[in-house]
């Protein structure tokens, strides 16, 4: 794949993630102005997410929506701040990109699951 | 020539809406990456049983962190309602008039979305 | 205030730089930057080298930085961007300076070039004329945008053409959204690969620092829009090698 290809593809994967976490936020910060009331516990937050498939398929698609979209800004970010776009950039966003989907859905399973 | 040396702009050039849209979102976005993983770490403390998030969570209690999390609502809801400018500039319309107003717009909404949390913690 | 202290750059290539000169200008009714400009070449300093042609907001030659932003010397008041009678005059941002306040337009245009920003033919004189619809949607993006008289102020104000050498700039980019939306036009998908990639539209961070500037009140941002969507579609589609 020559790289106009993958840079337009690219593009066009953070466009769509960002419109998946546009939703995902909206309820996220929702969730959080209505749930925080002078701080939040264990109990009250595990309460909510434990044992409910509907927030394992929320978080879980947030997850791998973040993991997409900010690989893909940061990427954009260090090019332009390193002189250009480089192999070398590109595995390492790619392993932050696994990071994130890594962590995000340990998270995810110890919040929803347990 | 081409190779010759060019000169740069100054803030002088910088000084609009659009820029500043962009400058805010730019900064929120690589804030907001690089909290991602702590977020996930604290979160996956909650394998360890509730003794052990709610220790980290009452370490969170304290309030230069509630004012981190005032600023990062902050910066998710402006990058949220940045992004959704950018979404609609992209994929459905574009008015050179309307770009002030959706701007502010997008940056009133998210100072908005942060008082609302901030109000909620006390 | 009777009298303009005006900063002039002067300079060229060959010297360490440039630097900037002041010079007391007169102040006058009605008058335009270009008019400060010829004033200084034509009664302080003949060796003061700059550009212009028509005079009347037309040919877009008289493109200089004034006071920081880019703009056409010839339509820029000086009571608009002087209140306090300080002017500070210097060439386009972003272009090579060739002496003073002129700068080498050529990287501009091998841009424009390299965005295929020309058109293609695809009729000969024996096919009968092309029906375009005039309010249609393609044509009216073309005419929203057709306008263009190159005067380079887009390329100078858009800070992604400072941090990255290659990127075609605003106004190339421009050019090729009005072929992609001409039915006429044959080089499409040339263009569309042409104009995709971290040189092309997909560097444009929308600052709309061009639109901001046009003074033709083009908006490059809602173009190179169009090219980010045009690009993606021929990529899915396999158009884009």
């Amino acid at each position: 794949m020559s790289a106009r290809r993958r840079q337009a593809l690219l593009w066009l994967a953070q466009r769509a993630s960002a419109a998946v976490l546009a939703a995902c936020v909206v309820v996220h910060l929702a969730t959080m102005i209505v749930a925080v009331r002078g701080g939040l516990s264990a109990a009250e937050i595990l309460a909510r997410t434990r044992g409910s498939l509907a927030w394992t398929a929320f978080y879980g698609a947030f997850v791998v929506a973040v993991a997409i979209h900010a690989p893909i800004g940061l990427r954009t970010i260090l090019a332009e701040s390193t002189g250009g776009h480089r192999r070398a950039l590109d595995i390492a966003v790619g392993a932050f990109a696994l990071l994130l989907l890594a962590a995000g859905l340990r998270a995810v399973f110890a919040v929803t699951v347990g | 020539m081409h190779g010759a040396a060019t000169r740069p702009n100054d803030w002088r050039a910088r000084d609009h809406a659009g820029w500043w849209a962009f400058a805010v979102h730019r900064f929120s976005g690589i804030v907001l990456a690089l909290f991602l993983p702590l977020h996930f770490w604290v979160l996956g403390h909650a394998l360890g049983g509730d003794a052990a998030f709610d220790g980290l969570l009452r370490w969170t209690e304290q309030p230069l962190v509630k004012a981190s999390e005032v600023g990062l609502v902050l910066l998710l809801a402006v990058h949220l309602t940045g992004g959704l400018r950018l979404l609609l500039a992209e994929f459905v319309i574009w008015r050179a008039a309307w770009q002030p107003l959706l701007i502010a717009a997008a940056g009133g909404t998210a100072i908005l979305c942060a008082l609302l949390f901030a109000l909620n913690l006390v | 205030m009777t009298t303009l202290s005006v900063r002039v750059w002067r300079g060229g290539p060959g010297e360490n730089g440039g630097r900037f000169e002041t010079h007391a200008v007169p102040r006058l009714p009605a008058q335009t930057v270009l008019d400060v400009v010829t004033h200084i070449q034509r009664r302080i300093d003949p060796t003061l080298a700059y550009r212009f042609a028509c005079r009347v907001g037309m040919c877009g030659s008289c493109a200089m930085t004034v006071n920081g932003r880019a703009r056409w010397t010839c339509r820029t008041h000086v009571q608009a961007v002087a209140g306090d009678g300080a002017l500070e005059i210097a060439p386009l941002a972003h272009f090579p300076v060739i002496r003073d306040l002129v700068t080498d337009m050529r990287g501009f245009f091998d841009k424009w070039a390299q965005a295929k920003g020309e058109f293609v033919p695809t009729a000969t004189r024996s096919d009968s004329f092309a029906r375009i619809e005039p309010a249609g949607k393609t044509r009216r993006a073309v005419d929203a945008a057709i306008e263009c008289i190159g005067c380079g102020i887009c390329h100078a104000s858009c800070d992604v053409v400072g941090w990255n050498a290659g990127y075609l700039g605003p106004a190339a980019l421009n050019r090729a959204w009005t072929l992609v939306n001409d039915p006429r036009d044959g080089g499409r998908a040339t263009r569309l690969a042409a104009v995709a990639g971290d040189a092309g539209c997909h560097a444009c961070h929308t600052h709309q620092s061009c639109t901001e500037r046009c003074p033709k009140r083009l908006a490059p941002t809602a173009s190179i829009a169009g090219l980010k969507r045009a690009a993606a579609l021929a990529a899915l589609k396999g158009q884009i090698a």
